[in-house]
């Protein structure tokens, strides 16, 4: 026998559990997990603070990524009530044991004064060109906005800055700033594939604004044509969300680092010789900074540079890249990122080496007792890179 | 015997092998034996009075000899210990 509109909504409110929304809201600050299924144009007029979007026409699909525990407190809503009850009958269905459907749906929810956002609209031109990044339930719309509201910091627009600068600007983060006092040459360009042979002589900052210009108008790029200093350093990291370390030598790095934990900016750590790279993410209290992990610098003829050791181009071009997957995951907030690990990666082998890191609890820098000094403005002194002796931190807490 | 893995900078110390076999049952004799066998790595490694240098991390497996025992850390037969100095290069 045929059912009626009519014979399915009663079967539904027979089956489901539903409340008001003054209910819903109370069961939201007890951590109830709400999922919009309306439609993406419906969404993009607004939603509710943390709710998941799942839209009813691909609700059976995408239901199982976005909320996979079956036993979670879950509110549904739709625009009026209705979709929502039965998308919620369809999750009992498929053995969500927790589903209640909320009455009257977001207009009696905003009806009633309580808490909505409107959520950044991407244009349709950003729609298409981040289409495959919004097909992915970790990266969505929500997701895409904050890359494109987000802002790292390239230190080096070299062999590990090229293709990290490249891809960040390919995946819509919205400001990329490099500091870089260099120009380009042509042996850069066996790996530095942000540059051109027809750039050779010009400014680096220059070359790879113009590449990512031409890439995507999304991104504006802040040149930051200056080598990175004990002066300058605290001026050049400020407002940024993460930081690429793509420098060469051990000064910098130690100075990137020292203000780096100062300032809370996480730092993605790459370096490269020959066929072999290192990888890290210093982010502490995560893990520890780079000074826990080489508290002093070798001796020169123990850390050669590219230029006089030589690298095969591809291993920067891996090293940048896999760079470049922490500095989207930290600003997305999804995965695991590799602060406390740190990676050697072999080219010849192929393989990937895994070890793990501990914070020094002597650190100068990272450790309870120099970040407490550091905010009672006395910082420890720390071994200074250039000549083996103790200067004082330069950064302010 | 445990294996030694050799840095890149360091294999030209070793005649280019990028892992060597070496005796000793704690970190300490795995290292001395190393640079008995190949003097060169010794000042590159070790401090002048025996003590391993600051800027030259050893693993044993994927865990920092500093945080085990240092140089009396026990070494299993099948180990891997893990040479990792710092590196300089960004590519430039």
């Amino acid at each position: 026998m045929s059912k009626s509109f009519g014979d399915l909504l009663r079967e539904a409110r027979a089956e489901v559990r539903e409340i008001s929304p003054g209910e819903a809201d109370l069961l939201r600050e007890q951590g109830a997990t709400f999922v919009d299924v309306r439609e993406a144009v419906e969404w993009d007029q607004g939603y509710i603070p943390g709710a998941h979007h799942v839209a009813k026409s691909y609700f059976e699909q995408g239901i199982e990524a976005d909320v996979p525990d079956r036993g979670a407190q879950l509110v549904l809503y739709c625009a009026g009530g209705i979709r929502s009850l039965l998308a919620a009958q369809t999750l009992q269905g498929m053995g969500y044991t927790n589903v209640i459907n909320m009455t009257g749906g977001f207009s009696a929810w905003k009806s009633q004064g309580l808490p909505w956002t409107a959520p950044v609209v991407l244009s349709t031109e950003q729609k298409t060109r981040y289409s495959r990044h919004l097909l992915i339930p970790e990266v969505g719309s929500k997701g895409q906005a904050k890359l494109l509201d987000s802002r790292v910091l390239v230190i080096g627009a070299g062999g590990l800055g090229s293709p990290a600068a490249l891809y960040l600007a390919a995946a819509g983060v919205g400001t990329i700033g490099i500091v870089d006092f260099d120009v380009v040459d042509l042996s850069n360009l066996q790996r530095q594939v942000i540059h051109a042979s027809d750039r050779v002589g010009q400014k680096k900052t220059a070359s790879a604004r113009a590449t990512i210009n031409a890439l995507n108008p999304d991104v504006e790029v802040v040149a930051h044509e200056e080598m990175l200093t004990a002066d300058n350093v605290e001026r050049l990291i400020e407002g940024y969300d993460v930081i690429l370390d793509g420098t060469d030598t051990f000064e910098t790095r130690y100075i990137l680092n020292d203000a780096s934990v100062a300032a809370g900016i996480p730092v993605v750590h790459a370096s490269v010789f020959r066929f072999e790279g290192q990888l890290s993410v210093f982010d502490p209290p995560a893990g520890p900074c780079y000074r826990c992990l080489y508290p002093t610098p070798p001796p020169p003829e123990l850390a050669p540079g590219c230029s006089v050791a030589g690298v095969l181009g591809v291993v920067p071009g891996i090293m940048g890249l896999l760079q470049t997957n922490e500095v989207i995951k930290l600003l997305l907030g999804i995965g695991e990122s590799l602060a406390g690990r740190l990676v050697i990666f072999d080219a010849l082998d192929a393989t990937f080496t895994e070890l793990r890191l501990k914070r020094d609890p002597a650190c100068p820098v990272c450790s309870d007792a120099a970040m407490a000094a550091r905010a009672a403005g006395t910082p420890l002194a720390v071994p200074s890179p250039s000549d083996g002796g103790a200067f004082a931190l330069r950064v302010g807490p | 015997m445990s294996t030694v893995r050799i840095p890149p900078v360091l294999r030209a110390n070793v005649g280019g092998a990028k892992q060597v076999d070496v005796e000793g049952s704690t970190v300490g004799e795995v290292i001395e034996g190393l640079v008995g066998s190949y003097p060169a790595l010794r000042g590159q490694l070790l401090t002048d009075d025996g003590q391993l240098n600051r800027f030259v991390n050893v693993y044993l497996n994927d865990q920092d000899v500093r945080y085990l025992e240092e140089r009396a850390t026990p070494v299993d037969e099948g180990d891997t210990i893990i040479i990792l100095p710092a590196m300089a290069g960004g590519g430039r």
